[in-house]
């Protein structure tokens, strides 16, 4: 066991800095970037966590696990012990651990902060996940009253995957319903191998099917069955189908060959595995210079991702600047690292063409910015005549989802707002139809994979007073 | 589940399968698509239903082998299970009586207009459908669409069945002689269905296409299908399969269609000299 340190030399020592892979490597390769804390290091970095009697991280933790208590496990170096305190309240901490934005959250309210070395949560997250999964180390089952009532999951991205584990948990029968022919939903389809390989969202995915979640994948709600076709034979319903709809720019040329939705482009690659093109079925583009528009971290999976398939140059083209990126600081610094090549205050007004379809260039506006708008930020504005054309051969729109309306459509007495997004009550994510819920990105628009799980954590805790007091959706009828 | 339950070859490159995915056939409309997998490494694509049996459980899928998906599907025997099967897919055909339709069909476009036609004869219209192909062997269904249409009119380009010539003459003979006729369905190639609305552009009928786009989800999630339809951008899988043949933009379609031949040439090719077992005549390198 590592001995507790006293708490003057905790505040001298530094965060460790996470070993990663080389620039120069990785960007021939998908393997993931970051590598790892090492046993030591991850004790090294939890002994500096001074065990606050009023912990602030845990209530800027989402999925409400018990930080220091795990943290203080890995100090005495138990870390199945740290595990199964995390996998309390969250049921996905290898990936949670990789994509959450701790800088965001747990760790922008660690005391230590305010000497800009604020433990480093998410990582220590990560080592302990990774080593119970190396361990063959599985939470308990929990002994369950089996109850009667089931429970429709639409979606099995993280905020569906958390709230079914919940539900499980406290002896529902809960069916997951995926359109896909995976498991994962945007852990999947969007968020590329180097950030979080696919077989630890497979694994985390088993790990919860043994607490007794049905997934049930190939089948669209909306299509295959409406909701209210489900509300016929489940008791409860939540709905996590996420953003799902691509945005474009509205621009000329946007329908050319070789101009991808980001959705598009990631599912390709990261679902579909085309960077493994042939062996595997599905093509994908092989740009030699890329334009990736927008700044949010799609963008920067994006430009990243076209960079590892080959291209030679690829950019980012933004129309705010450097300080207005919404990307996680880690991921731009990721992306710069690798080459990636930022074209700030940018407008793309058209996309050029061949008459086969395609691409040879974009003409873009210079903006400068003015005053704030509505978000806080200062507003683009264009600079008149100030066109010039960058020379790509494919342009990627990273500009945000909309909501997609197949499910939505199929809910009767289930309101949305004037985006799609379906309207709840903030504290239940009760939706305006008795015993129907929502969470994750088909409320929020495009958010994070932690508010997801926050959400569906929400829900479950919903979702068991609903059912607890004896209502149904089939009693409703 | 989604295994094949039926294979029959119609042509030395055509199949036609049934396909036992139950809950796809419960809800299924004519017009709608599939999407299928043949195999976890596999990619998806989408197919539009042929048939569909509800009490059984079953969609009868019509493909052509223009590729290495299709070649491998082909190999598929009766009892093997495909990997992914999901739908049903897209708007269903606005089924309605107009009084006097036209269904056209071309290649497996003639397994498409199949349910469509079915479907408008029950409705109470009177159904004339035209199917047309280069020679005799690649009409198929040719009983199925008999039965489904009030009427049927077979051209093949050379002459070896029915009437001499393209799908196009005999419709424009009958919009000439019937102005009576109230609608138009056309499925094919995307050329046969280019110059189909060519010709009915001049007389007063709605021509309506169904458009088999390059997909990867189908569900309106990825973008990869849209197609510019009178001045906008829409989705094929969500807003589609089927619009109004005289607002697309039929450069753009056939150009998108073509985003990854290369690919594709090359992922065949490499599978052909591996596995080439077929008696297809292609040359097998």
């Amino acid at each position: 066991m590592a001995e507790m340190i006293p708490p003057k030399e905790r505040m001298q020592r530094e965060q460790i800095p996470m070993p990663e892979q080389e620039p120069k490597e990785r960007i021939y390769n998908f393997k993931e970037v970051p590598l790892g804390y090492t046993q030591e290091q991850a004790i090294y970095e939890a002994q500096r966590c001074l065990q606050c009697k009023n912990p602030k991280c845990m209530k800027g933790c989402p999925a409400e696990i018990n930080i220091p208590k795990f943290i203080e496990k890995i100090v005495e170096e138990d870390f199945a012990g740290a595990y199964l305190e995390i996998l309390k309240t969250d049921d996905l901490p290898a990936i949670t651990g990789r994509v959450c934005p701790q800088e965001e959250q747990c760790q922008q309210v660690c005391i230590l902060e305010k000497q800009k070395k604020p433990i480093a949560i998410g990582r220590l997250e990560r080592f302990v996940a990774d080593w119970a999964r190396k361990n063959n180390i599985h939470g308990s089952l929990p002994k369950i009253s089996e109850k009667e009532q089931k429970v429709a999951i639409v979606g099995s991205g993280p905020a569906g995957l958390t709230c079914a584990a919940d539900l499980a948990k406290l002896g529902y029968e809960v069916t997951i319903f995926e359109a896909l022919h995976q498991p994962g939903g945007v852990l999947v389809y969007g968020i590329p191998e180097f950030r979080l390989p696919k077989s630890i969202v497979k694994y985390e995915v088993k790990e919860i099917e043994k607490l007794g979640v049905k997934v049930i994948t190939n089948f669209v709600v909306g299509a295959t069955k409406s909701v209210d076709e489900l509300t016929r034979e489940f008791d409860a319903i939540f709905l996590a189908n996420g953003a799902g709809a691509p945005r474009f720019m509205n621009i000329p040329g946007e329908n050319l060959n070789d101009v991808y939705s980001a959705n598009e482009f990631l599912t390709r690659s990261n679902l579909m595995k085309a960077y493994a093109f042939p062996e595997y079925d599905t093509p994908i583009k092989i740009g030699k210079r890329a334009a990736t528009i927008g700044a949010g971290n799609v963008a920067m999976d994006s430009a990243r991702t076209a960079l590892r398939l080959g291209a030679e140059k690829s950019y980012i083209i933004y129309r705010r600047s450097r300080k207005e990126v919404p990307a996680r600081e880690e991921e731009v610094h990721h992306a710069e690292e690798e080459g990636i090549i930022f074209n700030f205050l940018t407008l793309p007004v058209k996309v050029l063409g061949d008459d086969k379809g395609n691409v040879i260039g974009m003409e873009c506006l210079k903006m400068e910015l003015g005053e704030p708008d509505d978000s806080g930020r200062r507003r683009p504005i264009p600079i008149p005549g100030s066109n010039f054309t960058i020379e790509v051969d494919m342009v990627i729109d990273a500009i945000g989802t909309s909501a997609n309306p197949i499910v939505a459509r199929s809910a009767t007495g289930v309101k949305i707002n004037q985006w799609g997004y379906f309207i709840i009550d903030d504290k239940t994510s009760a939706t305006t139809k008795e015993g129907i819920f929502a969470g994750g990105d088909i409320v929020r628009g495009s958010a994070t994979v932690i508010s997801a799980v926050g959400d569906g954590k929400v829900a479950a805790r919903a979702i068991n007073e609903f059912l607890s007091s004896g209502k149904s959706l089939r009693k409703s009828k | 589940m989604y295994k094949v339950v039926n294979k029959e070859s119609l042509h030395e490159i055509i199949y036609s399968m049934w396909i036992e995915a139950p809950e796809v056939a419960s809800s299924v409309q004519p017009g709608q698509f599939i999407i299928l997998m043949i195999k976890e490494k596999g990619e998806r694509i989408p197919l539009t239903v042929a048939d569909f049996n509800r009490e059984k459980g079953l969609i009868r899928i019509v493909f052509q082998i223009v590729g290495k998906t299709s070649e491998e599907l082909s190999a598929f025997k009766e009892g093997d299970k495909l990997f992914s099967f999901i739908g049903p897919l897209g708007k269903a055909t606005k089924i309605e009586n107009y009084g006097k339709v036209i269904t056209v069909g071309g290649g497996t476009g003639i397994a498409c207009i199949h349910p469509i036609a079915r479907a408008l004869k029950e409705a109470g219209n009177e159904v004339i459908s035209i199917i047309g192909a280069r020679s005799k062997e690649l009409i198929i269904m040719e009983e199925d669409i008999k039965k489904a249409s009030s009427e049927l009119i077979v051209t093949t380009d050379d002459g070896s069945y029915g009437r001499k010539g393209f799908v196009t003459q005999v419709l424009k003979e009958l919009l000439d002689k019937d102005k009576s006729i109230k609608k138009v369905w056309t499925i094919g190639p995307p050329i046969m269905m280019k110059v189909t609305c060519e010709t009915t552009k001049s007389y007063p009928v709605e021509t309506i296409v169904s458009l088999n786009s390059i997909m990867v989800d189908g569900t309106g999630m990825c973008g990869s299908c849209r197609i510019t339809i009178g001045g906008e951008t829409k989705f094929v899988c969500t807003d589609g399969p089927e619009f109004d043949g005289q607002l697309v933009d039929w450069g753009e379609f056939s150009n998108r269609l073509s985003r990854y031949t290369d690919a594709e040439k090359k992922s065949w090719d490499l599978y052909q000299e591996h596995n080439h077992t077929c008696t297809c005549g292609r040359r097998t390198n």
